[in-house]
């Protein structure tokens, strides 16, 4: 109880002095956002959190709380996307508490009563930062899987032959998923010869080689040849001081080699018209 | 226990696996086609497994197995349309099937019969 009537009196306390502590709060948090949001916007973004912090602490009414928690979290998500800090978020809240004190200076019997709201908005300022953690973590993932989408095209080249330009490092999940994607266009579209382009794969150590080898292997079960091209020449220097054998797979050394070699393979010639 | 049936189509034998192979069934198809070879001097097999879609290592071994006793009788085994799954499955197994030709479909695989014929 005795927690309850300090925050009521607390929220008293705000709900009189309103205009000044969010003009001195509104302030400080311009201030710290350094012009990335108008002063406009900083001022109705408080006023909304400010009746809900007086709302939430007055203790009349229930929904209060979580309110402010979703303003709060809704307000760090914003935050994160448009490339905050997660401490200039969490700043702006705790800058209320410089707002209150301020004022409360001339109100020395408030103080305890300040230090229960000091730990409210210590709560709500560790939130924000929370929220912005899961919120980037949410960004990072989603990136992640748009990139795995975009990085494993195959490309027909020609009439059964088709081409994996693999670009970036290769790891497990990428080569599992160029190796799926490239055994279901091999047999959807009846090809057996595919290019494996690795002109944009940075560095080929053992890891890299395997997970190739792989691939190959599962496309010659199915009945199509891989032919590896586009290995550069520190790329194939690594390759032959780390003694990796690409066995009988033929290796070529551009994309234009690759499908030439293919297309003698299925039979057919290119030449002057 | 099902069997497979063994087909003979001219001077190769085409078997087509049409049910959820099971070690009995593979290993009496093994049997069955031994016999087979031997009685219609065969120069091709074909092996269709497009229905197949779980193998373990058992199955790739005995498929492999099935590759080597047709060369002992001076014929090709070609396995065709094997699923993505199923390559995936056998590539991580570690099975590259060596001795045992491939092809995407059974049409591809006539062919490669006919042309290394």
């Amino acid at each position: 109880m005795e927690i309850d009537s300090s925050q009521g009196r607390m929220a008293d306390y705000l709900r009189e002095h309103q205009d000044k502590v969010i003009g001195r709060w509104c302030e400080l948090v311009v201030a710290g956002v350094r012009g990335r949001s108008s002063v406009v916007e900083v001022r109705r973004e408080l006023e909304d959190l400010y009746s809900l912090v007086i709302r939430a602490m007055s203790g009349t009414d229930e929904q209060a709380a979580g309110e402010l928690r979703a303003a709060l979290t809704e307000l760090s998500r914003s935050r994160a996307r448009n490339g905050f800090a997660p401490s200039e978020t969490a700043l702006g809240v705790f800058s209320l508490k410089d707002a209150v004190y301020e004022l409360i200076a001339g109100a020395p019997e408030l103080v305890p009563d300040f230090f229960a709201f000091s730990r409210t908005i210590d709560d709500l300022g560790l939130l924000t930062f929370e929220t912005y953690a899961a919120a980037r973590e949410q960004i990072i993932a989603d990136q992640s899987t748009a990139m795995m989408e975009l990085s494993t095209p195959v490309v027909r080249l020609w009439d059964g032959i088709v081409a994996v330009p693999l670009v970036g490092t290769l790891d497990s999940a990428r080569t599992q998923l160029v190796m799926e994607k490239l055994l279901e266009t091999l047999v959807a579209s009846g090809a057996d010869h595919a290019v494996l382009d690795i002109t944009g794969v940075p560095t080929v150590d053992t890891e890299v080689a395997q997970h190739l080898l792989k691939t190959v292997n599962a496309a010659r079960l199915l009945g199509a040849e891989c032919i590896i091209c586009g290995i550069r020449p520190q790329v194939a220097q690594t390759i032959v001081s780390l003694g990796i054998e690409f066995g009988d797979i033929a290796t070529k050394a551009t994309l234009a080699d690759a499908l030439a070699h293919a297309l003698s393979r299925t039979g057919l010639k290119v030449g002057p018209a | 226990m099902e069997r497979v049936p063994i087909l003979k189509l001219g001077s190769t034998l085409f078997v087509s696996i049409q049910i959820d192979l099971q070690d009995e069934s593979v290993v009496r198809l093994q049997e069955d086609l031994a016999d087979r070879l031997a009685a219609t001097r065969a120069r091709g097999v074909i092996i269709d497994i497009t229905a197949v879609e779980i193998v373990d290592s058992f199955i790739g071994r005995m498929l492999a197995m099935m590759g080597s006793i047709s060369r002992l009788f001076d014929a090709e085994t070609v396995l065709v349309g094997m699923r993505p799954a199923v390559a995936i499955t056998l590539t991580e197994l570690g099975l590259s099937l060596r001795g045992v030709r491939t092809a995407l479909n059974a049409e591809k695989g006539l062919k490669l019969l006919s042309g290394s014929a």
